[in-house]
């Protein structure tokens, strides 16, 4: 029979603690898991993008009703603790009296209130769980409220940046000389305080707060100076104390938190404690990291196994959006220490390490923190860094020997981060594989099925089989993008979408970039991803597209630019006609081409002029080619059954209807199609991105053809009998394509890598898969399909933008 | 000697991207780096005359929309395997107005 298990509190560790222990013995214990809070687990550091407005609660609820129930956890929520009865081996609550066999203490830690007069009023809180985020909300809600935060640490800052969010006045009081003066050095404390003054936070250093002052609720607070600051919610953030209170009413052995001893044992042989409410060691622990390896170890101990809990070295990253700031270790000067230095003013960079004996013991990162887990893996090495002193302070992208880390990305990715998109498996399932015995990719495959579908991952996989195995594994990697990254282009696709990084500078900073903003071959590339991966929420960075998607227009030799309009499955009329003739003449264009997507090309447009030509254009109703996009070029057509005697099918008419649908989505390199009305294929549609060949019986869709710089006929995907069931195999071939293949790829490529029957497999053969593309398709159009010439209304395209800055031509002759 | 002289407000500018002046010499390409600095080049790479400021701008380099050469902004050089180099000309941003040297541009058409 199971053993009785009763937790009390259901924070951070013990969350942690049940998945270790089900993982490694499920059901061999009967968990009745008790929490204050009226809610289950949640990711308590999580708590100030909530705040901020950033993230909702339920994304950061890491167990659900439904895992509880899984795992035959009984779950007494909102129900706290009152007693527990050590001689008789029973906690009692409100609820009755519940007996174990083992019992764990993980009541957590509360607010320090600082006792001054004023700290019971009523808008004066703590911020430790979900109902104080939401009585800092309600306070946000009413216009121009002050807040002050009492304490300029991590937490008191994270509250603060997310209250100034929120539209509240916001002062910090801060006791000591420099914020955070535990994490951070002078130089960085200040870094960090200019930061939060430009955002409008008033920093208050040295603050000593003498009384909150109110008579029903909280008005102000006063300082032993004199001066009276406003407040209509004061937040105590001046440090966490560990909630004892049970531990002691039961006799347990509690200095400051409660004791326990390498196994997370208390005094009590059948009662363990962990996380924040405990002090090993003489040393009590605020940060996750320790409590994981608690939470690990105490799992270990309850399945019978030998474990030791040995204090970690931490590092402390800021959750503040837009503030990067690291730290690590000791950074106190003293005798035999060394400082190595660097910083940038103008781009407010501060970086220090302390070395001791030519080992990294501290290190503080204020700006740039893009290297922070290469320094502090050599911190918590001890490695000895002699060799490399003399360029260390410029992180791993300087040496020689030693290239960046390129397996920290994926180390740094959660159990739960989803790795195989197409089969749905998540990197803690992998890895367990890994573990069991599948220690190359094709046993990966077979045992989880994890890149086993369309093989984008498997760059992936293997960084997860190298980061398990060690040097037993040898990477077989993807080409890098570009210098700027040692990632390839499918392992960059997958982090993007597992880490949710939604902007360039994201990625760069969470995938540790090697240069300050990239370069000409990654932006575009990133820029790409997001536009596919973010549609409604990303938006397009013009600064990061080639010169013609920027332009809207194709650059020429000569540094003008040719202007293609788009002819609707190649088909014009005479106004259109004239309206192009009459354009051709205003602006002196030097040369009007028939192209071989079946449009007319004007080339040699001024610059200055293409605002002006659009506006023309667009008048006579002729709207953007892009011919100079990575996106939907041409659908060339035949006259099919309207006129041909051959025709089987109105193939000018399918060509046209699919035009208006694909038309302004961009994809990973051009794509061109064509419908011909019979097999006489007049419009040479078996060279295309996209044919389609009409027969008297229907359609037949093939796919991954190209005539440029190789030369390749399509391949069938699917034979359909009308023309909604061509369009809906189209968009959804275009979507998969969207959405895998890498940037500046032809869809001849990406299937040549990815192979023609899996492609078949998502497009044709599952029609909820095809359904789903399709869906993803027509949302991201939803944005993208209008034309870039008629946007002329908006800033960036405003007509003197194209035009010179300024005209020195007499100026600089006097 | 430096004639400073005022040409626009930084924003006119932007970020990581070009605005060109035209002078006697030819165009003249402004450059506003993602730290807001300010970079004056003449707007014609070294290689086939590509007008530099409709290229990618990425750290204090521009990459040539034509054939993609890499100028370093700081000094007018070609980076990598390539030979060449672009005049430049002094700039800076003053209480958010660029200023430019154009004592250069002027010395030149005098002579």
């Amino acid at each position: 029979m199971a053993r009785r298990l009763v937790i009390i509190g259901a924070g951070m560790a013990s969350g942690r603690l049940l998945e270790e222990l089900f993982d490694r013995q499920p059901g061999a214990w009967d968990v009745t898991l008790f929490g204050a809070e009226p809610r289950g687990n949640y990711n308590r550091i999580m708590l100030s993008p909530v705040l901020a407005g950033e993230k909702q609660f339920d994304e950061i609820v890491t167990h659900d009703a439904q895992w509880y129930q899984a795992h035959g956890v009984t779950t007494r929520f909102g129900e706290p603790v009152v007693r527990i009865d050590r001689h008789a081996r029973r906690v009692i609550s409100p609820g009755g009296v519940t007996e174990y066999d083992k019992l764990i203490i993980a009541t957590g830690s509360a607010s320090f209130f600082i006792p001054v007069p004023g700290k019971d009023l009523p808008g004066v809180i703590g911020f430790r769980d979900y109902d104080d985020v939401q009585t800092m909300l309600d306070a946000a809600r009413r216009p121009g409220g002050n807040a002050v935060i009492i304490g300029g640490g991590l937490l008191g800052l994270e509250a603060a940046a997310a209250l100034n969010a929120q539209g509240m006045k916001v002062t910090v009081l801060h006791l000591m000389g420099h914020l955070m003066e535990r994490q951070l050095d002078e130089a960085a404390g200040y870094l960090l305080q200019k930061e939060l003054e430009n955002r409008g936070i008033n920093v208050i250093c040295n603050a000593h707060t003498k009384a909150i002052l109110g008579h029903d609720k909280v008005d102000a607070v006063l300082l032993e100076d004199g001066r009276v600051i406003d407040a209509d919610l004061v937040v105590m953030a001046a440090g966490i104390r560990p909630e004892t209170r049970l531990a002691i009413d039961a006799g347990l052995h509690v200095e400051r938190g409660i004791n326990v001893d390498d196994r997370m044992q208390t005094s009590d042989p059948n009662i363990y404690a962990l996380g924040e409410c405990v002090e090993h060691d003489a040393t009590v622990y605020g940060l996750v990291a320790p409590l994981y390896d608690m939470a690990r170890v105490l799992a270990q101990v309850l399945t019978g196994q030998d474990a030791a809990f040995v204090p970690p070295a931490v590092s402390t990253k800021l959750k503040v959006t837009g503030v990067d700031l690291f730290s690590a270790g000791d950074f106190a000067d003293g005798d035999g220490r060394e400082d190595i230095v660097f910083r940038d003013p103008a781009r407010g960079i501060y970086k220090r390490l302390v070395l001791q004996n030519n080992r990294i013991i501290g290190a503080v990162m204020y700006g740039d923190t893009a290297d922070s887990s290469w320094f502090f893996a050599k911190l918590k090495s001890g490695e000895d860094i002699s060799a490399i002193r003399d360029s260390l302070i410029f992180g791993p992208a300087y040496q020689g020997g030693a290239p960046a880390d390129p397996l920290a990305a994926v180390a740094a990715l959660p159990p739960e981060a989803e790795i195989c998109g197409c089969n749905g498996i998540c990197k803690g399932a992998i890895t367990s594989a890994i573990e069991n015995g599948a220690h190359d990719l094709a046993a990966v495959r077979a045992t989880t099925r994890a890149s086993a579908s369309c093989g984008s991952c498997s760059g992936l996989v293997e960084q997860l089989l190298a980061l398990t195995l060690g040097e037993d594994f040898e990477t077989p990697t993807e080409a890098p993008v570009c210098g700027c990254t040692d990632l390839g282009h499918d392992d960059i696709r997958r982090l993007v979408r597992a880490r949710g990084l939604k902007s360039i500078p994201a990625i760069m900073q969470e995938l540790g970039w090697k240069t300050s903003c990239g370069c000409h071959v990654c932006r575009p590339a990133l820029n790409y991803y997001l536009i596919c991966e973010y549609p409604l929420e990303y938006r397009d960075d013009a600064q990061s597209r080639f010169v013609n998607e920027r332009n809207h227009a194709n650059i020429q030799k000569d540094g003008t630019f040719s202007v293609m309009p788009r002819m609707w499955g190649g088909m014009t009329t005479p106004d259109e006609l004239r309206a192009i003739a009459d354009a051709a003449e205003k602006y002196d264009v030097p040369a009007v081409k028939v192209t071989g997507g079946q449009r007319i090309d004007l080339l040699g447009v001024r610059r200055e002029d293409l605002p002006a030509i659009w506006a023309d254009l667009n008048r006579a109703g002729l709207v953007s080619g892009h011919a100079y996009a990575k996106g939907l070029r041409t659908v060339k057509t035949c006259v099919g059954t309207d006129f041909c005697r051959f025709g089987t099918q109105d193939s000018t008419g399918l060509g046209i209807r699919l035009e208006k649908i694909l038309w302004g989505s961009w994809t990973p390199h051009k794509v061109k199609l064509a419908v011909s009305g019979c097999p006489r294929n007049c419009a040479e549609a078996t060279c295309k991105d996209i044919g389609i060949i009409c027969v008297d019986s229907g359609y037949e869709v093939s796919v991954a053809g190209a005539a440029g710089m190789e030369l390749k006929e399509t391949e069938p995907l699917a034979k359909v009998a009308t023309e909604d069931e061509v369009i809906a195999l189209t968009c959804a071939f275009v979507q998969l394509y969207r959405e895998n293949a890498r940037y500046l790829d032809r869809p001849h490529k990406w299937v040549a890598r990815v192979g023609m029957d899996w492609v078949r497999g998502q497009v044709v053969d599952d029609a909820d898969q095809r359904a789903a593309l399709i869906e993803r398709f027509e949302i991201s159009q939803s944005v993208y399909r209008k034309d870039p010439w008629a946007a002329q209304a908006e800033p960036d395209m405003r007509r003197e933008k194209w035009a010179p800055l300024a005209d020195l031509t007499l100026e600089a002759a006097e | 000697m430096s004639t400073w002289m005022d040409i626009a407000a930084l924003d006119d500018i932007p970020p990581r991207g070009a605005r060109v002046i035209k002078t006697r010499m030819g165009c003249v390409a402004l450059f506003r780096t993602h730290d807001d600095q300010i970079f004056a080049l003449d707007d014609a790479c070294p290689h086939k005359k590509g007008p530099l400021s409709d290229g990618i701008v990425h750290g204090h380099a521009v990459t040539c929309p034509l054939h993609n050469w890499v100028i370093d902004l700081e000094t007018g050089q070609a980076q990598g395997n390539e030979r060449g180099q672009v005049n430049t000309y002094r700039a800076r941003v003053e209480q958010g107005r660029v200023l430019l040297d154009i004592s250069r541009l002027a010395a030149r058409s005098a002579a």
